[in-house]
């Protein structure tokens, strides 16, 4: 019945939109306005057009303002300082950019509207101007570019060698983390060994994997630098750590890295946020399928002093599982504190 | 010289055409389908590109409603969408998938590919260079129908049982590759390439004919100089275009190899599915390198025609010449080349060499420079104009806001050191919807407003275009604004909720009003659609020339026949640009008028020409009398 109503109503709706559109047209016949160039629609537009810019504008300069705390996260790595500086720059001289153009793109139209018995200006150009327009950006570009490259490479550079070591794996549609142990190097790995109790298909028989262990969440230091070692297991993924300005892609088949210093734990950043709950998250920003949206893995930044205090007090995984330690050699199990 | 061999040439083609149509007689299988006139390709080209973006936009409408209203029960979907909809009648995150995807290919490939140049290059190519069709009409009508089969492969795609392609627009390998990973990989990504392939045998037949055509059919007198801008944004997109395509056809197929006969150029060490894949030694990077290596300038196939489409109605309608005719043909070669050259811009955070992150930095932001130069340039045409608001014009204004807007943001994702960030957030959603897809958008809305008078002989409805207009202009930055805050914000594309996280959770109401403005925004096309159906049969009838624009596409009848001019091809004696030239009556010379016609608005360096000018005539007219006493 409902339907019947909303199809009837929909019909009535139409026809009259129907009936004004034709009496419209029928009316700008018999005024003769078809015939002219520009109709009083001209004056509108050009009017609307200045509403929209004023209008826009200032939604757009409230909302900005309004929710800066919103949409700006807060940062806890050394390079995310940086980045976001450059962001900041590159956001005002793009926004001053912004705002000159559309300013003239708007007020053009209505200052310029057509207006019987004026002609307009027969101005095709002026080599001076195209050569002003054409180096202003090229300089304005060349500043931006070459301060962006400096951090860039150093964001890139290779890890400090005492860098904290941490493995992040992503497979669907989960991330599985690995620590190197006491000897901070993580043990070999062959994806053909992969099996329920091997997630990570890590080769035991490597003396670097046996004190290698893994841990539910990301726990790292404050103040030190860390290396994220990252890999997929399945399709393409992508570490992203929004709050440490981290991001980097986990190819099947080539491990990449991404290292940073952390500069806030997670207790100091619960603090300045004034929330409690607060956690650092790893988030996919790859597809990789189904679950995509929900592959999150939580960092713990905590003092160094705590940091190697956990460390201490994690569990191998041949400790966890001592059947990983099976057909090793004696002396290999005896490295692993198992006999 | 030039333009003497280009002449005999022309009298050759249009006596054959004379004699050609006295006894050619169209049925409906020649004319509306099987048709080699160039005319009628690009409206089947227009009405095809039409049918996809409605279902391009109808697939975004499905997915904002799961963003902006996750809570909401779509049971009453369930009709259209079947086994998508779950138990609880909530969307398949698996579909969700599927839809970004397909509405990425289709609004980048088949509307603001096929449709935006494909309608108008077609269209415009002979009528603005004064040739009776295409150098190939035959080729020009493979090209449609190639497109056509891609698009029926396409289409059937969406009505699998495992759904279609779901790896988003880009198909990355491994995730396409396996069936295993996503069932939209399986029988979907099969005819995905497929369609793939069709579709760009079809563009490479037409970009041919275009390059073809623009070298070897000018009219006499039209000399690249004097090519109206829509005709050089034309000619190098389809440069582009067969320079990059092929590159996307030998990615395909290295992908089709993968899939289905066992080779790993794309894959490596793979557990899937509780099973080790044999492959070694393959680098999903490559894919992407050889995807991005025809995406990047897929990115310029669609805009450029977009540019020049704008270049000829604002200046049109500013009655003003575009200003710095020569710096717009020099940055859109300056785009051109440098389109190939930025691709690893999309792969900062790859994986590959961060040393190849910061070449690729480099290279990108010099192409901001001829970019900012075009917009300059529209802002000096508007300045001092007599505007005219067609809704073309309307619709190239809008243009121009969002490529500023658009561009713009590109500057912060061309910076690699930002790009960290940024890479694969709202944040690039929001800009290469703004650069590319609504400014390549409102440029094939300008050009249908445009030229639809010598389409169909009628003129649309000036005011349902405005409100139209209204309606998408301010639509569209409500759909794409907010996205920068969500993105700077750092929510992650592709995503199907928002709510697993604690740095998402929030911006429900932006999200919600997002989605209120896209489907608002949606759903006003039916203005435009209606206008565009109801002015083809039931509009006013058109004057010769209802913009009084100079190009010669407006010296040919009102319906002009198969061969475009019944007479003789006319000869071009100036730029296309004369515009309020001071001295002239009126406020435009149309390029067929010979400067010795118009002495009193002649510039001293015309007045020269004036002498040249003649006396080419006099030979042009020596050599008809001759030829007619054979």
């Amino acid at each position: 019945m409902y339907g019947f109503l909303i199809a009837v109503g929909a019909l009535l709706l139409l026809s009259v939109v129907w009936m004004v559109y034709r009496i419209q047209t029928l009316v700008s016949v018999v005024k003769g306005s078809d015939k002219k160039i520009a109709t009083g629609s001209n004056k509108v537009n050009a009017f609307l057009f200045l509403v929209f810019l004023v209008g826009s504008g200032a939604l757009m300069f409230w909302y900005s303002v309004k929710e800066f705390d919103n949409y700006q996260m807060p940062v806890a790595s050394e390079h995310g300082v940086i980045t976001d500086e450059l962001f900041w720059i590159t956001m005002a001289v793009t926004g001053i950019v912004f705002l000159i153009t559309h300013i003239l793109l708007f007020v053009f139209p209505y200052k310029y509207q057509y207006k019987e018995g004026r002609k307009a200006a027969f101005y095709p150009e002026n080599h001076k101007l195209e050569i002003i327009w054409t180096a202003v950006p090229g300089v304005v570009m060349a500043g931006l570019v070459i301060s962006g490259w400096m951090a860039w490479s150093d964001i890139t550079a290779p890890a400090p060698e005492k860098a904290h070591v941490v493995e992040i794996m992503g497979y669907q549609f989960a991330w599985d983390v690995r620590y190197p142990g006491k000897d901070n190097v993580l043990g070999d790995y062959d994806y053909r060994l992969i099996n329920a109790s091997n997630s990570h298909g890590i080769d035991f028989t490597d003396k670097n994997s046996i004190d290698d262990f893994p841990s539910p969440r990301v726990v790292i230091p404050k103040g030190e630098p860390v290396l994220f070692k990252i890999r997929a297991r399945d399709v393409l993924h992508s570490v992203f750590a929004p709050h440490m300005r981290l991001k980097m892609d986990a190819v099947p088949g080539m491990p990449t890295r991404f290292w940073f210093v952390p500069t806030k734990t997670t207790e100091e950043m619960r603090a300045e946020l004034k929330n409690p709950e607060f956690e650092y998250e790893i988030a996919c920003t790859e597809i990789c399928g189904r679950g995509h949206f929900s592959m999150k893995k939580v960092i713990e930044v905590v003092e160094p002093a705590a940091y190697q205090k956990w460390l201490s007090e994690q569990k191998t995984f041949i400790q966890q599982n001592p059947s990983l330690a099976e057909g090793l050699k004696s002396e290999t199990k005896e490295l692993a504190g198992i006999n | 010289m030039a333009t003497a061999t280009v002449a005999s040439q022309n009298t050759a083609v249009h006596e054959h055409q004379d004699s050609h149509d006295h006894e050619h007689h169209d049925n409906f299988i020649t004319k509306y389908l099987f048709t080699t006139d160039h005319k009628m390709i690009a409206k089947q080209f227009l009405v095809t590109g039409m049918f996809w973006a409605l279902i391009g936009g109808f697939l975004s409408t499905l997915f904002r409603l799961q963003l902006g209203f996750p809570d909401m029960n779509l049971e009453f979907l369930r009709p259209l969408l079947g086994g998508w909809i779950d138990e609880a009648g909530k969307l398949d995150p698996t579909f969700y998938l599927a839809l970004v995807t397909m509405h990425g290919t289709i609004m980048v490939f088949f509307v603001l590919t096929a449709g935006l140049s494909g309608t108008f290059s077609n269209f415009l190519i002979p009528l603005q260079i004064g040739a009776r069709d295409m150098a190939s009409g035959f080729m020009n009508m493979l090209s449609y129908w190639f497109f056509f089969v891609s698009g029926v492969i396409m289409f059937i795609s969406l009505f699998l049982k495992t759904g279609p392609a779901a790896g988003g627009w880009v198909v990355y390998p491994p995730l396409s590759a396996l069936e295993q990973a996503i069932p939209g990989s399986g029988m979907g990504m099969t005819l995905w390439l497929i369609a793939m392939v069709f579709f760009i045998a079809s563009s490479l037949l037409g970009g041919i004919n275009y390059i073809t055509t623009v070298i070897n059919l000018r009219t006499k007198g039209m000399s690249f100089s004097r090519l109206p801008l829509t005709i050089w944004a034309f000619f190098l997109t389809a440069v582009i275009g067969i320079l990059s395509f092929p590159v996307l056809f030998a990615a395909a197929l290295l992908l089709v190899f993968d899939r289905s006969f066992g080779t790993s150029f794309y894959l490596s060490d793979i557990y899937v599915a509780g099973e080790a894949l044999p492959n070694t030694g393959g680098s999903p990077v490559l894919y992407q390198h050889l995807f991005w290596f025809l995406g990047h300038p897929e990115v310029y196939i669609v805009l450029l025609p977009a540019l020049g489409i704008t270049s000829e109605v604002i200046a049109t309608n500013s009655r003003k010449p575009i200003f710095g005719y020569k710096a717009m043909i020099i940055s859109m070669l300056g785009i051109t080349i440098l389109s190939f050259i930025v691709w690893a811009h999309h792969m900062f955070v790859s994986g590959m060499n961060p040393f190849l992150g910061s070449i690729f930095m480099f290279l990108t932001l010099i192409i901001a420079v001829p970019s900012a130069v075009k917009v300059f340039n529209y802002l000096t045409t508007l300045w001092k104009g007599n505007l005219i608001f067609t809704p073309g014009m309307l619709f190239s204004i809008g243009l121009v806001s969002f490529f500023i807007s658009g561009g713009l943001t590109g500057i912060f994702l061309g910076n690699s050191a930002i790009d960290i960030q940024l890479h694969d957030t709202y944040f690039v959603v929001a800009h290469f919807h703004l650069v590319m897809g609504s400014a390549s958008f409102f440029g094939m809305m300008a050009g249908v407003y445009h030229w639809f008078p010598k389409m169909f002989g009628r003129m649309m409805d000036a005011k349902l275009g405005y409100i139209h207009f209204w309606f998408t202009f301010v639509g569209v930055y409500m759909i794409f604004f907010p996205m920068h805050y969500i993105g700077i914000a750092g929510f992650p594309r592709r995503y199907y909720s928002w709510t697993n996280f604690e740095f998402t959770n929030s911006y429900t109401d932006l999200n919600m009003f997002v989605s209120i403005a896209a489907i608002i925004t949606f759903a006003a096309q039916a203005i435009f659609l209606f206008n565009f159906f109801y002015s083809m049969y039931r509009g006013r009838k058109a004057t010769l020339n209802p913009w009084n624009s100079n190009t010669l596409e407006w010296t040919t009848p009102l319906h002009p026949g198969h061969g475009n001019w019944p007479g003789e091809i006319p000869t071009v004696y100036r730029w296309p640009y004369d515009y309020s030239k001071p001295g002239a009556a009126e406020d435009f010379i149309p390029q067929h008028i010979p400067l010795s016609q118009t002495p009193e608005s002649n510039l001293p360096h015309e007045q020269e020409l004036v002498k040249v000018e003649l006396e080419i005539m006099r030979e042009e007219a020596d050599l008809v009398a001759n030829e007619s006493k054979h």
